[in-house]
């Protein structure tokens, strides 16, 4: 008797750590990385795992914003857009003598303003956020290309490119940044009163107002935040690279949203973590890291993100049946 | 050979963690409804889902026409005769009612274009066959409610179903349109159908049945004929124990005034609305669909606004703009519909119990789940909830549960005022009976309460006094000791018959 009742507890442990996402797609990565590690000598390396932490920096600081406005129940397809805006305009105010904290500053607090415009259209306009923010991703696209007629700035003074290349104890210091929003955003979004509001208003939007939770606001919120991390990571790419590229992570929307979605978000709102989103984030650098070791071509590369990203949706609907 | 058009044999079915029907025999009569009832979890609906070949049985049998039968899909039922309402209207808003008919036999001719000719002559025979008088080409959304569900019943049968289940027809229709529906029914007894009717609605089903089956715990307790027993009987056997009184005694004397509301009108919705609320009082609103209480109730809350009028709080004169800030007066609002307007079915009951004060858990911006524990466990201690721990998801509850949990959460607050629109929806006879008491005990302690039920028993039982609205107007208030079903259903639709008015 005291058998079953162990092995009982045992299983409903472990059924219990399967319906978090976090720790089987840990596992998996750990997983991963072992099999790896044995069949190439030069995956875990250093200099590999640096170059692919630093390639996923900026994916990984818009997946802490996309999160939560996903919890909230938004939606945001105008991120690769505003990063690369955010970028290009960072690129030119510094070449034409702004003051570097100025320029920065000016640059994030545009990020906001894009963000803010995102979230009056879908709360008071009631506008689809899908269609709000593809409009958003043409328009800041449009312009980045305006502004820079389609070719990169370049010629940035040394002093841009400081933080994009610095390290602190062989780390460069962007993952390390990149590092410090990720827990700051996964602690936020468990224990905050502020953030708390957003599951409530992506679990039930009619509930969470006559809750008295000020939607409005928190949607509003939520656009910023993602936008503002947008525009963030848009500035460290272009002090890494030392130049603004309007045509800078086309389709990086998309992988941000799988990865979320991989790691354990729903489309429907009220659900993920920064945890997960930052993993899922890290699971598709490893994939697509192994497959540019084993040679295989770059266009393969996409079609895989798109099979993990089916693959783990269809793994939680059976785990976890959903339904309730 | 039987006579039955249905026996279900010592059937049982299970669910992992539940035993859910055990051994449960039901049978059902050519020209009979056969009401079934009970209890929340008491097995009604698996019961149900077997016979319309949702579930399969663990065990048993079930014979249709004498033939012993398995059946594994909705389809194959319905070619086997059976036919089901759902209590979710299943129609397509913007399609005619023929269409919706035949959604899935629309006759066509070759290359797949529609006959609409033959379509509409078909539909209207039908229609004429259960004395229904519509122009088969209305579109659906055009339809009042009796109506939808009326042409729900004969989109059941129009596969030649003779066996007709119908859940919960009425929930959703105006009680002074009940009666056009049982016409239906009692037509489709006339052509021998034999109708499974599950309903909580006692006076109903002693209206309507002629046998009723009663399930308590998944076990049949008894099967009768309604002739042969009482209201109290049904609510015995479903209960399990005798319930001496379904409300609460009523107040003896009331307080000071909480709530006074002057000449509140809002467009197209009601028009001049007048009355006060004293601590110590429980209002009913009586009034049919259309009487716009809930638009009243909404109004008084902010969620819509009202264009002119005075609400007046515990003596100070206030506007009221959004639910947040009604709250902060303490007025507290309970939706009607508590999975789409009130709960967060996918959050834990901590979560869903702290949503309305969401400052009181949280410390320098951060939440304290212990806090939120803390304060849950009370409640669910207070309130009788039933369940299994506090960070049980929200919609695993029962319904009489949710309800109790959506109450908890708004009693965080310590409101003075609450509106309360249908307490007691969907909710068995046992948490209705808790909850009434827990209103009455709420007011004894010196809050005032406005509620909304579609119900007149349930208006007459709780309320001290009943307001009556029509159309969007108060039409009369009457004290609740004095008043009957009839004079406020008179009252209700329009003729006027109070004593003031």
């Amino acid at each position: 008797m005291a058998e079953t009742t162990a092995s009982t507890r045992l299983w409903n442990l472990a059924r219990g750590m399967l319906r978090t996402r976090e720790l089987p797609l840990l596992l998996i990565i750990v997983v991963t990385i072992v099999i790896m590690a044995n069949r190439n000598e030069y995956f875990l390396t250093t200099a590999n795992f640096r170059a692919m932490f630093v390639g996923l920096t900026p994916t990984a600081i818009i997946a802490v914003g996309m999160v939560i406005l996903l919890v909230s129940g938004g939606f945001d397809l105008s991120v690769g857009a505003v990063l690369a805006l955010s970028g290009t305009i960072c690129a030119r105010l510094v070449l034409d003598g702004m003051e570097q904290p100025v320029a920065v500053f000016g640059v994030l607090l545009m990020g906001a303003g894009i963000g803010f415009i995102n979230g009056l259209l879908v709360t008071k306009l009631k506008i689809n956020p899908l269609v709000a923010t593809l409009g958003t991703l043409s328009i800041a696209r449009g312009i980045a290309q305006v502004l820079t007629e389609g070719v990169s700035i370049s010629g940035l003074p040394a002093t841009f490119g400081t933080t994009g290349s610095a390290q602190i104890a062989n780390i460069p210091y962007m993952v390390l940044m990149m590092l410090v929003i990720v827990i700051i955003g996964d602690l936020a979004l468990r224990h905050t009163r502020a953030l708390r509001q957003a599951y409530y208003v992506g679990s039930n939007e009619n509930s969470a107002r006559l809750s008295g939770i000020p939607v409005d606001r928190v949607r509003i919120f939520t656009y910023m935040l993602t936008a503002f991390l947008a525009a963030f990571a848009g500035v460290l790419l272009a002090s890494r690279l030392m130049a603004g590229t309007p045509t800078a992570a086309q389709g990086l929307e998309l992988q941000v949203l799988a990865a979320c979605v991989i790691g354990g978000a729903s489309l429907t709102g009220g659900e993920g973590t920064v945890l997960g989103a930052f993993l899922g984030v890290v699971f598709i650098s490893i994939v697509s890291n192994i497959m540019t070791m084993e040679a295989v071509s770059i266009f393969w590369q996409q079609a895989v993100t798109g099979f993990i990203l089916i693959t783990a949706v269809a793994f939680d609907m059976l785990v976890s049946r959903r339904n309730a | 050979m039987s006579a039955a058009l249905l026996e279900v044999q010592d059937v049982s079915k299970s669910f992992p963690g539940a035993q859910a029907l055990r051994g449960v025999s039901f049978e059902l009569l050519p020209g009979e409804v056969h009401a079934l009832m009970g209890e929340n979890g008491a097995g009604k609906s698996t019961l149900m889902h077997i016979i319309c070949g949702v579930y399969t049985p663990d065990g048993g049998t079930i014979r249709i026409n004498g033939r012993p039968v398995t059946l594994t899909s909705p389809r194959q039922a319905q070619n086997m005769g059976i036919g089901m309402v759902f209590q979710e209207l299943s129609l397509v808003q913007g399609l005619s009612i023929a269409e919706n008919v035949f959604v899935n036999r629309v006759p066509t001719r070759i290359g797949g274009s529609i006959r609409w000719g033959e379509l509409y002559k078909r539909t209207q025979a039908l229609m004429q066959q259960f004395g229904i008088d519509v122009d088969v080409r209305t579109p659906v959304s055009k339809l009042n409610i009796t109506t939808r569900q009326v042409i729900e019943i004969v989109k059941a049968l129009s596969l030649d179903a003779r066996i007709l289940l119908l859940d919960e027809p009425t929930s959703a229709l105006p009680p002074n349109e009940v009666e056009i529906l049982f016409q239906t029914i009692q037509r489709l007894k006339a052509r021998g159908i034999g109708i499974v009717y599950i309903s909580h609605r006692i006076p109903e089903v002693m209206e309507i049945a002629d046998r009723v089956t009663i399930l308590r715990d998944g076990q049949r307790v008894a099967t009768e004929a309604i002739s042969s027993i009482t209201p109290d009987d049904l609510i015995e056997m479903m209960v399990g124990r005798k319930l001496t009184d379904l409300y609460p005694e009523r107040a003896q004397d009331t307080g000071t005034e909480l709530l006074r509301v002057e000449g509140l009108s809002r467009d197209k919705a009601f028009r001049d609305i007048s009355f006060t609320l004293r601590a110590g009082e429980i209002i009913g609103i009586a009034g049919l669909m259309g009487a716009r209480r809930s638009e009243l109730l909404r109004a008084l809350v902010g969620v819509d606004k009202a264009q002119s009028g005075s609400i007046t709080v515990q003596g100070r004169s206030i506007q009221i703009h959004s639910p947040q800030q009604a709250f902060e007066s303490g007025i507290a609002y309970l939706p009607a519909e508590r999975k789409t307007d009130g709960l967060f079915l996918k959050m834990a009951l901590t979560q869903n119990i702290s949503v309305t004060a969401l400052r009181l858990f949280s410390r320098w911006g951060l939440m304290n789940p212990r806090a939120e524990a803390a304060a849950s466990k009370q409640f669910v201690e207070r309130m009788g909830i039933r369940t299994p721990s506090v960070q049980q998801l929200v919609g695993r509850l029962s319904g009489g549960n949710q309800q109790k949990v959506m109450l908890s959460k708004w009693l965080v607050r310590q409101p003075k005022i609450l509106l309360i629109d249908e307490p007691t929806k969907g909710v068995d006879v046992s948490a209705k009976v808790e909850i009434h008491a827990l209103l009455r005990e709420l007011v004894r302690q010196g809050a005032g309460i406005v509620f909304i039920s579609s119900e007149l028993p349930e208006v007459i039982g709780l309320a001290d006094r009943i307001l009556v609205m029509y159309e969007g107007r108060l039409v009369g208030e009457v004290p609740a000791a004095a008043a009957s079903e009839q004079q406020l259903m008179l009252m209700a639709s329009g003729y006027v018959a109070s004593g003031e008015k």
